[in-house]
C-alpha cells in the first residue's frame, strides 16, 4: 500500500499504540478510574469540557498570555541580539550579565513578579517574556557575529550605508537562524505558560489543570494535558511553516 | 584611472595565541609577526597584473590592503598620486568564492553595483547587459547555491563590472573550478580585459595563467614576503609559451624560483 503522506501515516500509529498502551494501563494497574483514568472517560470529559466553553476559554487564556510575552520578548531581544552581535563593546558589557541572568530559571521569578506585577495576566506575560528573551536575545547574537565577513567586506566595497548594511546583509543572514530560535522559543514559552497560570491567575490551561486536581478531577488533569499538548504542537507545525517561507529558507534550500 | 604606486609598505600581524617561554619563564603574549616587508611596486593604467607566490606568503593581504580592508603597518598605497585607505566603489574585490550575497538573485546582486542609478528603464538595461556579457541569460532569477561553480564567478565579475570600477582585484578567481571552465573563464577575462581596458590585479597559483594573461607578473616570496619578481610581459594575446621561447624561458624560471626545479 501507498500513501500520499507517510509521515502521517507514522505519526497515527504512533499516537494510536500510546493510546493501547495507556487503555491496557489505566485497565490492568489496579488503579481506580478517579486516579488513573482511561483514555474513554477523558474523552468524554474532553467533549464535556468542549461543549461547555470552558476548554476553549482556558486555551484561549493561554495562548493570549504566550502571545504576548512572546512578541514582547521578539521586538526586544532580536534588535538587542542584533546590536550586541555587531558591537563588540557592548556585547562585552551586556555577555556577563545575559549570561547570569540566562540560567535562572522563569519559575524563580514567581515570588517577584507576583510581588511586582499583583494578581492577574500581567506575571504571567513576563515570566514567558523571560523565558524566551534570552533565548532569543543569545540566538540573535550568535547568529550576527557568525555572518561570513566576506559580506560585511561586500558591503563597504559596494559603499553601503549603516541601514542598507542591516537590511541587505545582517537581516537576510540571521533570519534562518533566528526562525529556528523562535521555533526553539516558542515551545519553552508554551511549557512556562502552564507553570505561570498555577500560581497567579484564575484562568488558563495551568489553571484548568491546578483547579481540577483541588476538585480531584483525573480526567480534566488529563484533557487539560492533552488539550496542552496538541496546542504545543500546532505551535510548532506553524513555526515549521514559516521555516519554508522562501526568503528564511536560503540556508537550506537544495545547498551544495 | 587605476595607476597604482606602493612605497616602503610593511604589514604586520600580532599573533595573540603563541605563547612562548623565555629562560625565565615569563610568557609572552604578543608577538608581532612580519608578513609584507618592504614592498615597492607600481602598475600603469589599465595594466593586468598577475601575482604569483607560494601558499600563506601574503599576496592575499596584499591585496586586502590595496583594497582598503586592511591597513598597513607601515608605507602607503597611492591611487593617481592619493592614498587609500579604505574600501570604495573604484575598487572591487572579486572573492575566491561565496562573494555573491547568497539570499540574493543573480539579478539583486547584479543590482547592487547600479542601486542608485535612478533611471529605471536604463538601469535594467545596464544589468541585462552586463548579464548578457557573462552569459548568464536565463538565470537572472536563480539564487547562487542553484548555479554551477564557474557560472558563481561570472555572475561575481559581473557584478564587479556593472560599477564600471577602476581597478578590478581578484583573488585567486579560478580556484576550485574544472579544468575547461578555467580555461573558459581564462578566455574571457582576458577578452574583457582587452575591451575595458581596467586595471586588474589577480592573484593566482597558477604560472600559465600568470603568463598567458599578465601585463605584468610579480612574484612575492620568503617570509616576510618581499617582491622576488617584477617583469613586464610585453607579448601580443594570444599567447602561447610553448611556441614563445622568451616566454618558455621565463616560465622555467619562474617554476624554478617557486621552488620546481624541473618545468614539466
Amino acid at each position: 500500500m501507498k500513501f500520499k503522506n507517510p509521515a502521517l501515516v507514522y505519526a497515527a500509529f504512533a499516537f494510536l499504540i500510546s493510546l493501547l498502551v495507556w487503555e491496557l494501563t489505566a485497565r490492568f494497574s489496579g488503579w481506580s478510574a478517579q486516579v488513573f483514568p482511561g483514555p474513554g472517560p477523558v474523552l468524554i470529559s474532553l467533549i464535556e469540557l468542549t461543549a461547555n466553553g470552558t476548554l476553549i476559554k482556558h486555551s484561549v487564556a493561554s495562548l493570549f498570555r504566550v502571545t504576548a510575552g512572546f512578541y514582547l520578548a521578539m521586538v526586544l531581544g532580536i534588535p538587542l541580539g542584533m546590536l550586541l552581535g555587531r558591537n563588540t563593546p557592548l556585547r562585552l558589557l551586556g555577555n556577563p550579565l545575559i549570561h547570569f541572568l540566562r540560567p535562572i530559571s522563569p519559575l524563580a521569578w514567581i515570588p517577584l513578579s507576583m510581588l511586582w506585577f499583583g494578581i492577574g495576566d500581567l506575571p504571567a506575560v513576563f515570566l514567558i517574556f523571560l523565558s524566551s528573551f534570552f533565548p532569543l536575545l543569545v540566538a540573535t547574537t550568535i547568529a550576527v557575529r557568525s555572518i561570513n565577513p566576506i559580506y560585511f567586506q561586500v558591503a563597504t566595497n559596494f559603499n553601503f550605508s549603516r541601514f542598507e548594511t542591516f537590511s541587505k546583509i545582517m537581516v537576510p543572514a540571521t533570519i534562518p537562524s533566528i526562525v529556528t530560535a523562535l521555533r526553539l522559543s516558542i515551545t519553552i514559552a508554551w511549557l512556562v505558560v502552564v507553570a505561570a497560570e498555577m500560581i497567579a491567575v484564575q484562568s488558563g490551561l495551568g489553571y484548568l489543570i491546578l483547579d481540577s486536581r483541588n476538585a480531584l478531577r483525573m480526567d480534566y488533569v488529563m484533557v487539560g494535558m492533552v488539550v496542552i499538548g496538541v496546542i504545543g504542537l500546532l505551535l510548532d507545525y506553524i513555526m515549521q511553516q514559516l521555516m519554508k517561507i522562501e526568503s528564511t529558507a536560503w540556508g537550506t534550500l537544495g545547498s551544495k | 584611472m587605476g595607476h597604482i604606486v606602493i612605497n616602503n609598505l610593511n604589514k604586520e600581524f600580532v599573533e595573540r595565541r603563541q605563547i612562548q617561554r623565555n629562560k625565565s619563564g615569563a610568557a609572552h603574549f604578543d608577538q608581532t609577526i612580519p608578513v609584507l616587508d618592504d614592498i615597492n611596486l607600481e602598475f600603469q593604467p589599465g595594466e593586468m597584473v598577475c601575482v604569483l607566490g607560494p601558499s600563506g606568503c601574503g599576496k592575499s593581504t596584499l591585496m586586502r590592503i590595496i583594497a582598503g580592508f586592511d591597513r598597513p603597518s607601515s608605507g602607503q598605497v597611492l591611487q593617481d598620486g592619493k592614498e587609500l585607505t579604505s574600501p570604495s566603489p573604484d575598487n572591487i574585490f572579486v572573492y575566491q568564492h561565496n562573494g555573491l550575497l547568497p539570499w540574493m538573485t543573480v539579478w539583486q546582486n547584479i543590482e547592487l553595483g547600479v542601486r542608485h542609478t535612478e533611471d529605471l528603464t536604463q538601469k535594467e538595461e545596464t544589468i541585462q547587459e552586463y548579464i548578457d556579457m557573462v552569459e548568464l541569460e536565463g538565470f537572472e532569477n536563480h539564487y547562487p547555491h542553484q548555479l554551477s561553480g564557474g557560472m558563481q564567478r561570472r555572475a561575481e565579475l559581473a557584478r564587479a563590472l556593472v560599477v564600471n570600477p577602476e581597478m578590478l582585484i581578484m583573488d585567486e578567481p579560478f580556484s576550485g573550478l574544472d579544468f575547461l571552465t578555467h580555461m573558459k573563464m581564462r578566455e574571457e577575462v582576458v577578452n574583457m580585459h582587452l575591451f575595458l581596458g581596467k586595471t586588474i590585479l589577480m592573484v593566482t597559483h597558477n604560472i600559465d595563467d600568470a603568463l598567458i594573461m599578465g601585463d605584468r607578473v610579480v612574484i612575492l616570496g620568503d617570509r616576510p614576503a618581499r617582491v622576488k619578481l617584477d617583469r613586464k610581459l610585453d607579448f601580443p594575446h594570444p599567447r602561447d609559451p610553448k611556441t614563445a621561447p622568451e616566454l618558455q624561458e621565463l616560465r622555467e624560471e619562474i617554476f624554478f624560483m617557486l621552488g620546481v626545479s624541473y618545468a614539466v
